[in-house]
C-alpha cells in the first residue's frame, strides 16, 4: 500500500503484470475514487466551461458525451487533465485529477466568481473502472437486463444515468471499459458483486503500465504548469475553432504556435534488455538532449517504454543513458498498444 | 510473511548466501525483497572472474515498479552468473532460493561469511524494519 494524495491504495493486489494481462485479455477493476468530481451548473455553465477549458465544450451537442481537455493558466502551462461530461445544458461534471485537488477547486471557483454558475465537489462520491474485451459481458453479472442493454448500446466517450449510477464507457487503459461513479455507501457492495464475478482487482502498478502503453499521459510527470500542451503531445486537446472563443492560455499558445514550440513528447521503445525509468536522460547527436517523463517496462511488448520530452527537431533515433551506458531507443509514435494489439 | 530458510546466511541488503562445500558461494534476493519489488523484468548480473569488494554494487534487478542494486556480501571473485535470468527474470519471483539464483563467487576469506546475519538475525532486521 501507498500513500497516494492522501489516499492509502494498492500498488498491485498480486502479481503487477497479471493484474495487467488481464485488463488487456479480459477484465479487471480499479477503485478510482480518489479521482476529484466536480459539478458544474447553472445557465452559464457552457459558457463558464468554453473559458476555462483548452477544449470546446460546444463540441458536446449529445447529452452523456464526454471531451477530454486541459485546463490552463494565463501562461498555457498545464494546471490539470480532465473528462468533462455534458449531462444537460446548464448541468456539466468534471472529473479531475486527486493531486491536483485543492488547486485545481480554487482555480475553478475564483474563475467561476464572473459566471452564474455553481462549483461543486462530490467527494461523497466513489468511483469504479470496470476494464477490459470482457467488461461489458462481465457487467452484466451486476446489472439487470434492460440496463445491460443500455450499456450495450453506449459508445465510446459517452455516459448515462444508470438509477443513482453515472457510467460513463471511458477509462484509461487503452481497453473498452466502463467508469462507474457512485455513492461510496454502494462502492463496497458493487466491488464485492464485481468479485464474485470473477473481476480480479488491479492496483495503481498495472493502472500505469496500462495508460502508458496506451499513449495517455499522466498529470505532474508528463506535463505540469511550466509546459503547454503544444509540448506535451496534447495539441490535438486545445480547440483553436472557433477563433473568437477566449479561454484562459489561448493568447499564449497562439503565440506558442506561430513561434514553434522546442520541445515535444514522444513515445520511446528500447529493443535491448533494460527498462527506462522517469528522468533518465535522451541524448541526440546534433540536436541536443532530452529526459523520459514516464520510463517503465511495457508486459504487452515484453519490452521497456517511454514518454520522454526532447527538442522539437528530433527524428527517429536517439540514446538513453542508463547507469553510465547509452542504449538506443527508436522515437515512435505514441499508442504503444491498443485494445491488446502493439502498434509499434 | 515471507520464507527465510534457516540453513542460509543473509545480508542487511536483502541478499542470502549459501556456502557450498567446494567453497563455491551462491547468492540470490530472499522472499522478502522479491515481494516488496514485485515482478521482476530485467537483471544485470555480474561477469565472472570481476573481483568485487564486501558491499560494493555487483549487478542489479529491475522489477515493473523500481530498480534495485545487488551488493556483494563479502569480498571475492565471481565464478558464474545465473543466465537463465537473462530471459526469465521472473524465475527470481517464483523461485527466490532455487531456480531465482543470481551469482555464484569465491570468498577472498570464506571466515568473512560469519560476519553476515544467520535466519533469526534477518528476521530480527525485517521485524525492526516494519516498525
Amino acid at each position: 500500500m501507498v500513500d497516494f494524495s492522501g489516499w492509502e491504495m494498492p500498488i498491485h493486489y498480486g502479481s503487477q503484470i497479471q493484474e495487467h494481462h488481464r485488463v488487456r485479455n479480459d477484465v479487471g477493476m480499479f477503485d478510482v475514487s480518489h479521482m476529484t468530481v466536480i459539478d458544474v451548473e447553472g445557465q452559464d455553465a457552457q459558457a463558464f466551461l468554453r473559458y476555462l477549458l483548452a477544449n470546446d465544450v460546444a463540441r458536446l451537442k449529445l447529452p452523456g458525451k464526454a471531451l477530454y481537455s486541459c485546463m490552463l493558466n494565463a501562461e498555457g502551462g498545464v494546471i490539470d487533465d480532465l473528462i468533462v461530461y455534458f449531462i444537460d445544458d446548464g448541468n456539466y461534471r468534471m472529473v479531475v485529477n486527486a493531486a491536483t485537488r485543492e488547486k485545481d477547486l480554487e482555480w475553478i471557483t475564483n474563475q467561476a466568481r464572473a459566471f452564474a454558475v455553481s462549483v461543486d465537489e462530490r467527494p461523497e462520491l466513489a468511483m469504479i473502472a470496470v476494464q477490459g474485451p470482457n467488461a461489458e459481458q462481465k457487467l452484466s453479472a451486476v446489472i439487470d437486463a434492460g440496463q445491460h442493454e443500455k450499456l450495450q448500446e453506449l459508445k465510446p466517450f459517452h455516459a448515462l444515468w444508470m438509477g443513482p449510477w453515472f457510467v460513463a464507457r471511458t477509462g484509461y487503459t487503452g481497453e473498452d471499459g466502463f467508469e462507474i461513479i457512485l455513492g461510496a455507501e454502494q462502492a463496497v457492495g458493487l466491488w464485492k458483486k464485481l468479485a464474485a464475478a470473477g473481476v480480479a482487482p488491479v492496483g495503481l502498478g498495472a493502472r500505469d503500465t496500462l495508460r502508458l502503453e496506451a499513449g495517455m499521459n499522466l498529470y505532474g510527470t508528463d506535463m505540469d504548469e511550466t509546459v503547454t500542451p503544444l509540448e506535451s503531445g496534447l495539441a490535438w486537446t486545445v480547440a483553436w475553432e472557433p477563433a473568437e472563443r477566449d479561454f484562459i492560455g489561448r493568447s499564449a499558445l497562439e503565440r506558442q504556435r506561430r513561434q514553434k514550440p522546442r520541445h515535444k513528447l514522444t513515445g520511446l521503445l528500447l529493443e535491448d534488455k533494460g527498462v527506462l525509468r522517469n528522468h533518465q536522460k535522451v541524448l541526440i547527436p546534433g540536436v541536443g538532449d532530452g529526459e523520459i517523463t514516464s520510463g517503465s517496462f511495457s508486459p504487452t511488448l515484453g519490452k521497456a517504454i517511454a514518454f520522454a520530452r526532447v527538442p522539437a527537431e528530433a527524428g527517429s533515433e536517439a540514446s538513453v543513458e542508463i547507469r553510465g551506458r547509452l542504449l538506443p531507443v527508436r522515437l515512435v509514435k505514441a499508442p504503444f498498444v491498443r485494445h491488446g494489439k502493439p502498434c509499434v | 510473511m515471507s520464507n527465510i530458510p534457516t540453513e542460509l546466511k543473509y545480508t542487511k541488503t536483502d541478499e542470502w548466501v549459501l556456502l557450498g562445500e567446494d567453497g563455491v558461494a551462491t547468492v540470490g534476493i530472499t522472499d522478502f525483497a522479491q515481494q516488496q519489488l514485485g515482478d521482476m523484468v530485467y537483471v544485470e548480473l555480474p561477469e565472472a572472474g570481476a573481483t568485487i569488494d564486501a558491499e560494493s554494487e555487483c549487478g542489479v534487478v529491475e522489477s515493473v515498479k523500481t530498480a534495485s542494486d545487488l551488493y556483494m556480501p563479502v569480498a571475492g571473485e565471481i565464478t558464474a552468473a545465473n543466465a537463465l535470468l537473462a530471459d526469465q527474470p521472473e524465475k527470481i519471483n517464483a523461485d527466490p532460493y532455487g531456480d531465482g539464483w543470481i551469482y555464484k563467487f569465491r570468498p577472498a576469506d570464506a571466515g568473512d561469511l560469519d560476519t553476515l546475519l544467520d535466519a533469526a538475525a534477518y528476521q530480527s532486521k525485517l521485524d525492526a524494519d516494519d516498525h
